[in-house]
């Protein structure tokens, strides 16, 4: 599989400095795409071609250079990696376009996109050896590097805990309180509120359990689906040693209702807390009731790890 | 959506699968027409979108008009987990040798379709040890795989291409109409070795709404969630009486179980998502403001790229307007939330700088109210 590291920040340089990887914007002009655009050049990430059909030859901030299709940017850029900010109905094109131009690292912002889009795209994926990360995601991180996605800057410090969430605004909420308790993240992966993701949350456990800079892992799960249960099973299986705490959003939830997330809906037994929550004690990865208690339960198990 | 069962079967039916005769109706002047129509004996059932009406007394037998004159009007009137009945279906009994279960899954861990199928029907397939579970792609089954899984489940001779038929005829509505789930439980097997429908579950991708605008038939949303669906954000109208506002669907999910942990009762699911506008908040208080079992607003909100301010500034015009009336218990967190809590400090909207106090606050201003 494409490593995602490498993908985020290439490789180190002789002065044992990280590249600065070339990024895409597919949709740059649009509202939310240079809203966006903006906020991650800011954090630093070297955004370095947009792509907007028909705006060809024009200029982002006056410096950033703007192709008609993704194939003409990785030519001119020689990026690997595209943010895309296109409405939900254009993703399969826009996914497929980018994954045929070379793309290895897709990060797909758009929410209610068609999980046989989704699908589709993720099985083109599969071929061309690239990640997927979303739909419905809020990006991916490694705070004090880069960014790439929607989150605000303010709530991440660099550091060593992995943050993996399906929802972004607990994503944002959970890394502040992780930040104020003075735990930094490595690196933080948006799974994303649909049925179907790019990136499972196992996928995402897999791609960042070897870095051995780790120190801790959260992983904010929600109803639906049985993502957490079968990462919780694989930790087990693996015999994962290095303490991992969670929280489990929408226990009080009705069934059979989706609450917001296209994703987050019981169905009979299948998605529901209780179902997480047992698999999560199974494992010996305890489960937070509030997002405040996250950070307390980690330094919890930070403590019994030096003992 | 979730189409309720008499819906399910309309679509069955246009794809060829056979289900009982049956009609469906909302009132009992209809009703009796249908039952003449039908002739005794049938069956009534309840049309919810929810699990488990057998169980809450949602479906009877009815011989001859005296039952259903009592039966009907108890049925039109039921609650299943919360929901009202949305119609009856009368439905002619079949006699059948066995129940037997069929449904085509989108596994999401796998992401594929899976079909799964059980000699044993009729009962939650949660419960039932010996399933056949296939994976299946996209959701296309091919004659072989059908019958394979005809043969696993142990039907025999004219049964088998029958079944077959079922099973394609599925995952072509599977395919064709965008579902997550199409299940048929039980399938009926009958006395001539033929297979029927009795029962129907489809729930279809929302997401993909837009290409069927033949489906739209079938949307059962209240028109306080068709609005919020407008705006661009996500209402689930719920029983209680503190609406639960805030942005992102984890962190909206999130104060709902803290409120409910701590004896709040959530009358709505609201979040405003993450391009939350002056407007669209506006717009959100407005929908609060139609339903009138709320007695407090509950908002928590993460400000990341949306400001805070743009949420306080909508608060301050719903006052103004006087839109609402009601006391507002807020934990505003991220950017410029100083500014919003000097903005809003002479409002009846109470600030708090944890989530966990603003909904001590709110619980015990509701309990007050009584």
């Amino acid at each position: 599989m494409a490593d995602i590291y490498e993908l985020l920040r290439g490789k180190k340089d002789s002065d044992g400095n990280y590249q600065k990887v070339p990024v895409i914007v597919q949709g740059i002009t649009g509202t939310f795409g240079s809203l966006h655009a903006k906020q991650m050049l800011d954090y630093g990430t070297n955004i370095a071609a947009g792509v907007t059909p028909g705006k060809g030859g024009q200029k982002f901030e006056g410096k950033i250079p703007i192709y008609n299709t993704v194939k003409e940017a990785v030519d001119a850029t020689n990026s690997k990696v595209s943010i895309v900010f296109v409405p939900a109905k254009f993703f399969l094109s826009a996914a497929t376009e980018a994954l045929e131009a070379g793309i290895k690292l897709l990060v797909a912002i758009p929410e209610h996109v068609p999980i046989r889009d989704t699908m589709q795209v993720i099985e083109l994926a599969k071929k061309k050896d690239a990640i997927i990360i979303g739909p419905n995601t809020p990006g991916v991180m490694i705070p004090g590097l880069v960014k790439i996605g929607i989150m605000p800057a303010s709530p991440f410090k660099p550091g060593n805990i992995v943050v993996l969430s399906k929802s972004g605004t607990l994503l944002y909420e959970i890394s502040n309180t992780l930040t104020k308790a003075g735990f930094g993240q490595s690196i933080t992966i948006g799974i994303g509120g649909d049925p179907v993701n790019g990136t499972r949350l196992i996928d995402a456990f897999d791609m960042v359990k070897d870095d051995p800079s780790i120190e801790g892992m959260v992983i904010v799960g929600e109803i639906g689906g049985d993502a957490e249960e079968i990462v919780a099973q694989h930790i087990m299986d693996i015999n994962f040693k290095k303490p991992i705490v969670s929280y489990i959003a929408g226990r009080r939830a009705p069934k059979e209702k989706r609450m917001g997330h296209a994703g987050a809906i019981v169905m009979g037994n299948y998605g529901s807390a209780e179902s997480k929550i047992s698999m999560f004690n199974m494992a010996n990865i305890p489960v937070a009731k509030r997002p405040n208690e996250v950070a307390v339960l980690l330094a919890g198990k930070l403590e019994k790890t030096k003992d | 959506m979730r189409l309720l069962e008499y819906q399910a079967k309309e679509l069955f039916a246009q794809y060829g699968i056979k289900i009982p005769k049956g009609i469906s109706s909302k009132n009992i002047e209809q009703a009796r027409n249908d039952a003449k129509q039908l002739g005794y004996p049938f069956v009534i059932k309840v049309q919810v979108p929810v699990g488990g009406r057998g169980k809450a007394g949602g479906i009877q037998k009815c011989h001859n008009d005296d039952e259903f004159e009592i039966k009907y009007p108890q049925l039109l009137d039921m609650s299943i987990k919360g929901e009202k009945t949305r119609a009856i279906l009368l439905e002619k009994m079949a006699e059948y040798e066995k129940e037997l279960y069929l449904s085509l899954f989108l596994n999401r861990s796998k992401r594929c379709y899976t079909i799964i199928a059980s000699s044993e029907g009729g009962v939650e397939i949660e419960s039932v040890k010996s399933q056949v579970i296939r994976e299946v792609g996209l959701g296309d089954v091919d004659s072989q795989t059908a019958e394979e899984v005809a043969k696993q489940i142990g039907l025999q001779g004219k049964t088998i291409p029958d079944f077959v038929d079922m099973l394609q005829r599925l995952a072509k509505i599977t395919v064709e109409k965008e579902v997550e789930l199409a299940e048929i439980n039980p399938v009926a097997l009958l006395k001539d070795g033929s297979l029927l429908a009795l029962d129907g579950k489809v729930v279809t991708d929302d997401n993909a709404n837009f290409r069927h605008p033949e489906m739209d038939k079938y949307q059962e949303k209240t028109e306080l969630e068709e609005r919020a669906e407008k705006s661009g954000f996500t209402l689930v109208e719920l029983d209680g009486n503190i609406a639960v506002v805030g942005n992102g669907a984890g962190l909206v999910m999130s104060t709902l179980d803290m409120l409910a942990d701590n004896g709040g009762k959530p009358a709505c699911f609201l979040d405003v998502g993450g391009g939350a506008t002056t407007e669209s908040v506006y717009e959100a208080l407005t929908l609060v403001s139609k339903m009138k079992k709320v007695k407090a607003i509950l908002v928590n909100l993460y400000g990341g790229i949306v400001k805070t301010t743009t949420v306080a500034a909508a608060f301050i015009k719903a006052y103004d307007d006087k839109l609402i009336d009601l006391p507002v218990y807020s934990r505003l967190m991220g950017s410029e939330s100083e500014k919003s809590k000097e903005m809003l400090k002479d409002t009846r909207t109470k600030m708090f700088d944890s989530v966990e106090d603003a909904i001590n606050g709110v619980v015990m201003e509701v309990n007050k109210r009584g």
